[in-house]
């Protein structure tokens, strides 16, 4: 099957292609639209594509880093100045995946994928995205939320608040397969400490539902206090509360709910 | 449907095709080039067998839109032969009980140079992050990093 590839120069030409034709699919590293296309997808006509540089850019320094929606994962772990997000890149693939994956597709790729966007889940990012009427950004979670009626619209870059210490902000993927492998579930958690407690507690979670999501009861049992053993048991027995995963060939439903607290309680508590 | 003119680098050399919407790079280099050996072994991304260079960068060639590579280099295991003689890799895969079926060597070896080529004395766990993309299901893979190993000059382990 052939499909209409249609190249442009800047991100906002073919935010319009992409809006005025609903089956065409903007392609950036490949790994999810050139993977539908080998497996004959056949809602795929026209694949989009742009050339612009402003995709590709990285504003790592400051106090608010901005990535590129094209930006791969092989280019965040060359950059010294993102290490709070080296743990996230690092999980996703082997070297070519890295080399091609990008950060713009991952906010698209379906469970037992999307790891990164878990992390910015936890960092509350904004993703900006371009539409057939202009562009506007949007917070992570509202975007995953409505992710399914994003299709229409580029998304441009991704922007977050750089945690205030490197202790602030904890991952774990949980993979069968080691390096490399899908996740049973992941968590990332961002704990701002303020005055000795925790202000502004974000948990996310992903292959726990349809999309990445937040584990809002378990961010209730954080807030607000000490990151002492009695809060991070509350958390934990917490974590599953509003969680929907699936069964797959990684973990059932039944499996991912049993675990999820248990590793949600190493992680902060910082044990392996 | 319009074919598309496509000129890139193949192992060194400039070639021209005609591509069809939608081609990826291995199809491209298998069926209009006639390079075969980048496999095609899930067309997912999960498998690392049609592993190529793309501009010296491991990139999976059956996730890869041909036109991508328009004006860039691209390199198979076609490009690691020299004559009659074999490759290091090559023949340290050879001499370590690397291959069996044979059908993962590709990706591996491209792989393997991609470490190499950055990082010509890499570690064991440097070697296993390396190769972390490719799957065998003949080796269990131990031959396969010792053979990387003895490429490098490396301590292989029994």
């Amino acid at each position: 099957m052939t499909v209409t590839v249609k190249t442009f120069t800047s991100s906002s030409e073919a935010a319009a292609a992409l809006s005025s034709d609903r089956n065409a699919r903007y392609l950036g590293g490949g790994t999810l639209v050139m993977r539908a296309l080998n497996e004959g997808d056949i809602s795929i006509s026209t694949v989009v594509r742009a050339n612009d540089h402003a995709l590709t850019r990285i504003d790592p320094s400051g106090p608010r880093i901005t990535l590129g929606a094209g930006v791969t994962f092989a280019r965040i772990l060359g950059e010294r100045d993102l290490a709070f997000l080296h743990a996230p890149a690092r999980s996703i693939g082997g070297p070519a995946v890295r080399n091609m994956g990008t950060v713009g597709g991952n906010l698209f790729a379906p469970n037992p994928y999307g790891d990164f966007t878990v992390a910015l889940l936890a960092l509350d990012a904004t993703v900006a995205l371009q539409g057939g009427f202009g562009s506007r950004d949007i917070p992570i979670e509202e975007f995953l939320q409505s992710r399914e009626r994003q299709a229409g619209a580029l998304v441009l870059s991704v922007s977050c608040t750089r945690p205030t210490n490197a202790d602030a902000f904890r991952y774990r993927k949980i993979a069968r397969i080691k390096p490399k492998g899908g996740s049973v579930i992941t968590l990332a958690a961002h704990l701002p400490i303020s005055g000795g407690r925790i202000a502004g507690a974000r948990i996310a979670l992903g292959s726990m539902a349809p999309t990445q999501i937040r584990a809002r009861a378990a961010e209730r049992a954080l807030e607000g206090r000490a990151l002492d053993a009695a809060t991070v048991a509350a958390a934990a027995s917490a974590a599953a509360e509003g969680t929907s995963p699936s069964d797959n060939a990684l973990g059932s439903a039944w499996y991912r709910r049993e675990i999820v607290g248990v590793h949600l309680r190493r992680l902060l508590l910082g044990q392996e | 449907m319009a074919k598309t003119a496509l000129q890139f680098r193949h192992n060194g050399s400039d070639v021209a095709i005609f591509v069809d919407g939608g081609t990826n790079l291995l199809v491209a280099l298998r069926e209009l080039i006639g390079d075969m050996t980048p496999k095609f072994g899930c067309g997912q991304g999960g498998c690392g067998t049609c592993s190529v260079l793309i501009d010296g960068e491991l990139h999976l060639s059956c996730l890869t839109l041909a036109e991508t590579v328009a004006g860039r280099s691209v390199e198979t295991l076609d490009s690691l032969k020299q004559g009659p003689n074999l490759h290091p890799l090559q023949r340290a895969f050879a001499e370590n009980f690397a291959a069996q079926c044979g059908y993962c060597t590709p990706g591996m070896l491209m792989a393997a140079k991609a470490l190499l080529d950055r990082n010509p004395s890499p570690s064991r766990a440097e070697i296993v992050e390396a190769i972390s993309g490719n799957i065998c299901r003949c080796t269990g893979y131990e031959p396969i990093i010792n053979a990387i190993l003895a490429a490098s000059g490396g301590r292989v382990s029994a």
